[in-house]
């Protein structure tokens, strides 16, 4: 059980591409200010941590890693819906998405 | 399957490279879209057929039309009619299309070769990740649905007085 697969993608390069996947999420988050910009990087980083959970899983044939996926699936759902009201909120107050715009909100 | 493997990275990668990059909202969720097809390509791959469906049913099927619905309601009116017909141009799909014809042909290449489970990997099956669910983890899908919950309130919540506010700025514009 414990042994590597035969034939398979070393798990080196699947994290590889989480890895990648994750620091492209960090940078989108850091340069855009475009607030719907900023969540969707936010779920490329969900879903590049998703990523490496499942390479996870298939080295070691377990189902736990499907498992935390399914998880941070229900995270990024939720966190989708409130932050589109958000967003939606940000808009009617203001007419901008800019996210600097934000800071001008007092209560 | 190595090729497959690391042709649809790529395609990811160059994906959300365009997402990140890209000016349109729109475009960058068509490009965001064709990213999670080909991270499911890769689920595929790595054995993980149940995390694959979830995340063409969840993912780009839920989250991304959640999406594509808020943008709807941040550009109403007739000028995205003349912006929807300046969208529609050669240059702005050709993108999406050529990364997804590839993951299609990939997703052709793989049935007529690989059998049933198309990967050569070992699959977790979806009835063990069910019994591992609702087994060891079912503390855990208690939680998720609480979470859930907490979402479902907060979005209402904000909804309602968004709703309620923009009445009143609606009958307060009737008066002047």
């Amino acid at each position: 059980m414990n042994g590597i697969p035969p034939h398979s993608i070393p798990m080196e390069h699947g994290l590889i591409v989480a890895a990648v996947l994750f620091v492209l999420g960090v940078t989108g988050v850091l340069i855009r200010r475009d607030i719907l910009f900023v969540l969707l990087s936010l779920e490329i980083m969900l879903n590049a941590s998703g990523l490496a959970f499942i390479v996870a899983g298939a080295r070691w044939l377990q189902p736990d890693g499907q498992i935390m996926f399914i998880f941070i699936l229900a995270v990024a759902a939720a966190e989708v819906s409130v932050g589109l009201a958000l967003i939606l909120w940000l808009y009617s107050w203001n007419r901008t998405l800019d996210v600097d715009c934000a800071s001008k909100m007092r209560g | 399957m190595a090729y497959a493997f690391y042709i649809a990275s790529l395609i990811a990668i160059v994906a959300t490279i365009r997402v990140i990059t890209g000016t349109h909202a729109v475009h960058a969720l068509l490009y965001f879209v064709v990213s999670l097809l080909a991270i499911a390509t890769i689920f595929l791959i790595m054995g993980a057929p149940f995390a694959a469906a979830l995340e063409v049913i969840i993912y780009a099927g839920a989250i991304m039309v959640l999406f594509v619905f808020v943008m709807m309601m941040l550009n109403p009116g007739p000028r995205s009619v003349r912006r929807e017909q300046q969208w529609l141009t050669p240059g702005i799909w050709v993108g999406p299309v050529i990364l997804t014809a590839i993951l299609m042909a990939e997703l052709a290449w793989v049935l007529t070769k690989g059998g049933t489970a198309g990967s050569s990997m070992e699959t977790v099956t979806p009835r063990a990740v069910g019994m591992t669910l609702f087994g060891p983890y079912l503390l855990g899908v208690e939680m998720a649905s609480v979470l859930l919950l907490a979402g479902l309130v907060g979005a209402y919540h904000l909804a309602y007085h968004l709703g309620r506010r923009q009445e009143r700025e609606k009958e307060g514009g009737k008066g002047t």
